[in-house]
């Protein structure tokens, strides 16, 4: 069964159009990144994406968005906000339950962050502050995960480790990369971004980065 | 020959507002009309260096009082406050916010208390109503200006409620609370100004001890005031403000009770025009003769001298500041000097301009120079501390030049334009404080309106403080404007 269909679609924001003709089908279970020039129109169709998923889909904003004066804690279970009752979000506000602590615990422990459960998000380094934000996607019951360039401030290693975190723990992967080498490594299938259409979608089995460049190439200069 | 340019929108404004204050100040009263003010300035100094805390057994009970209101009042005001921010899309809270914090504290309190007579509830509604509507605006803005991406990270289907709680509310938790400690201070220096009339607060142990000329139990109440306001970061701890505030209800004096009878007499009686209560044939005639005295005769000329005294007060704390803020400048003076200069801006920042204005006129006589002198040093004290602070960001390059040259080509054109935009912030603050120092005596409106009640004729005290709210809102909105249409930026304010 397909998650998204879109048959000659258009999308933009602020009544601005950006994307035009748009013709996807994506499934449950696939792994996709989106490649493309800065200002092609990536984060758009991601976007786009997301607002189809809706409740299913957990997303991890281009700049982590994470909420600058309370702790780990508390961001990471903002993914599970909708799945509460105000009464229970008030009172983790206030004094975060054992039962709740925990269960964030059991998504922290793996990325290393334990030990940083109760450190306000203002005094993490970049790396730890990435991975709170996938956290917080990992926290959301959804097991779809929508990501704007996940990696784009954090060290190559870091990057791996973030991307294979993703794969390992939610079903379908919808990516956002400048990185093509590592966009083809980790995705099953590139869709390619350029002037406002997807001009490329295939497979990425066998690509090399190379591949990718007139994606890039600008025939003005 | 060099071609003379135009003169720029700020300068002709600048020049604008000078020569209005100069007229203004051609058609002041600017006498001292006392024998000799200088005997008893002596007299005053002396008190002032010989403070006398043990004179009197009250002074310890009117300074927790005086903490006591300031408590409540601001609490209480937090919380409508906070509430109202909420809902401050809707235009009807916007207006009534502007409504109840144009009114000022006093005439607040003047209203209350034909209402609940002493009873601590008057100090703490007089506090806590217009701070509400103050704390309202201050806080919307707050929320508004609130980092808002963590918002697209939400999952969707959050109810509002929640979202508000984890991605809005944190962020502004820190300003909030920055912002309660500043309405704290001023909620103690409107706690004690509400002594003058009345209320067992440190103004009204002041009036008494400077009518009788105890300038040591003066200077004593003062000193102790300085120092409340100037460790408060010390004693008010969070976890400490529940006892604060328990504390605050068990001491006042609740017993004082009032009575329903009172209370619907004055809101169904007393405020209705005497000549509609009248009644009877030709009502609204003689309403209309009612009418025309109060605006020809009171509201007309209180109107023009808040205005004229206003102008002339807001200019000078413009020059006092370009004197108050080298004070505590890192750029124009030594570490000791400043430790100096700070001591003394907080002094004249934390004195009440009411008590200063009181202060001088029992010097110096009633006219308009009190008053001038009096808005002028506390507004400078103010704005001098926030220009001076300002300062310490600024870096110079190392060769910069010293001394006045310093001062005038390095120093003044960088402060010049946020000096302008927090004067002009303040302008409308000048005026509110400017109509309340009529109940010392000077003709401003607040004069007008202390009459009104002390002759228990409230329906022309009511109508009167509804034209000083109307002339606050004016004033305010054309500050707005003048600032935004001169790019004055405000962010340095302390709002």
């Amino acid at each position: 069964m397909s998650l998204i269909e879109l048959q000659d679609e258009s999308a933009g924001y602020n009544g601005k159009e950006i994307l035009r003709g748009l013709n996807v089908k994506i499934d449950a279970g696939e792994r996709i990144a989106l490649v493309g020039e800065s200002g092609a129109g990536k984060s758009t169709l991601l976007r786009l994406f997301y607002e189809r998923l809706g409740e299913k889909a957990a997303l991890m904003p281009q700049d982590s968005a994470l909420v600058q004066a309370l702790t780990v804690f508390h961001n990471v279970y903002m993914g599970r906000l909708h799945q509460r009752s105000v009464w229970r979000n008030l009172r983790n506000l206030v004094l975060p339950a054992r039962r709740d602590v925990d269960e964030v615990r059991k998504v922290l422990v793996p990325l290393r962050l334990e030990e940083k459960i109760f450190s306000g998000v203002g005094e993490l380094s970049g790396g730890q502050y990435q991975r709170t934000a996938l956290a917080r996607a990992l926290f959301h019951t959804g097991d779809i995960i929508v990501a704007d360039e996940p990696v784009s401030s954090v060290d190559e290693h870091q990057a791996r480790e973030i991307l294979a975190t993703m794969n390992a723990e939610k079903e379908t992967v919808l990516l956002a990369m400048h990185d093509r080498a590592l966009a083809i490594e980790f995705a099953d299938r590139i869709i390619g971004v350029k002037d406002g259409r997807i001009v490329m979608d295939r497979k990425s089995a066998g690509m090399t980065p190379g591949d990718l460049d007139n994606l890039y190439m600008n025939p003005d200069v | 020959m060099i071609d003379r340019r135009d003169p720029s929108p700020l300068a002709r404004a600048v020049s604008g507002f000078l020569f209005v204050a100069i007229v203004c100040l051609v058609f002041a009263d600017i006498a001292i009309s006392t024998v000799d003010p200088w005997r008893e300035f002596g007299l005053l100094l002396k008190g002032i260096v010989t403070p006398d805390f043990y004179s009197t057994d009250s002074l310890a009970l009117a300074l927790a009082y005086t903490l006591a209101f300031a408590l409540l009042g601001v609490a209480l005001g937090n919380v409508f406050g906070f509430g109202l921010s909420l809902l401050f899309h809707l235009r009807l809270v916007r207006v009534g916010c502007a409504f109840v914090r144009a009114i000022h504290e006093l005439f607040w309190a003047l209203i209350f208390l034909q209402l609940f007579g002493l009873s601590p509830l008057t100090g703490v509604l007089a506090i806590a109503i217009p701070y509400a509507g103050i704390i309202a605006k201050v806080y919307a803005e707050i929320l508004e200006e609130a980092d808002q991406r963590p918002l697209s990270a939400v999952p969707v289907g959050s109810g509002r409620a929640s979202v508000f709680l984890f991605v809005r509310l944190p962020d502004a938790w820190a300003h909030f609370r920055n912002y309660s400690m500043y309405r704290l201070e001023c909620g103690l220096r409107s706690s004690a100004v509400l002594g003058f009339i009345g209320l067992p607060t440190l103004g009204f142990h002041l009036e008494s001890a400077f009518k009788q000329g105890q300038y040591s139990d003066v200077s004593a109440l003062l000193i102790l005031f300085y120092l409340i306001i100037a460790t408060m970061r010390v004693w008010m701890k969070k976890p400490l403000l529940p006892a604060y505030l328990v504390a605050a209800i068990v001491i006042l004096p609740w017993s004082i009770g009032f009575s329903w009878a009172n209370i619907s007499r004055f809101l169904t009686e007393d405020i209705v025009p005497y000549p509609l209560r009248a009644g009877g044939d030709g009502a609204l005639a003689a309403f209309g003769d009612w009418l025309a005295m109060l605006l020809f005769d009171q509201a007309w000329p209180g109107t023009v001298a808040t205005v004229q005294l206003t102008m002339i007060a807001l200019v000078a704390t413009g020059f006092l500041t370009l004197v108050f803020f080298p004070l505590i400048s890192p750029l124009l003076l030594g570490r000791v000097a400043r430790t100096g200069g700070h001591v003394f801006l907080v002094v004249v920042r934390s004195t009440p301009e009411y008590i200063l204005a009181f202060i001088l006129l029992n010097l110096w006589g009633p006219s308009m120079l009190p008053a001038i002198v009096a808005l002028s040093l506390h507004n400078a004290g103010i704005i001098g501390h926030l220009i001076g602070r300002y300062t310490e960001t600024v870096q110079l390059r190392l060769d910069a030049v010293k001394g006045a040259n310093r001062y005038f080509y390095e120093v003044l054109p960088r402060i010049y334009r946020p000096m302008l935009a927090l004067l002009f912030y303040r302008w409308e603050v000048i005026l509110r404080e400017t109509a309340i120092l009529g109940i010392l005596g000077i003709a401003t409106l607040g004069f007008y309106i202390d009459s009104a009640f002390s002759d228990l004729r409230f329906d022309r005290a009511l109508l009167l403080i509804l034209i000083t709210a109307m002339l606050n809102i004016c004033v305010d909105a054309i500050s707005r404007s003048v600032r935004s249409r001169l790019r004055l930026q405000t962010t340095l304010e302390q709002r």
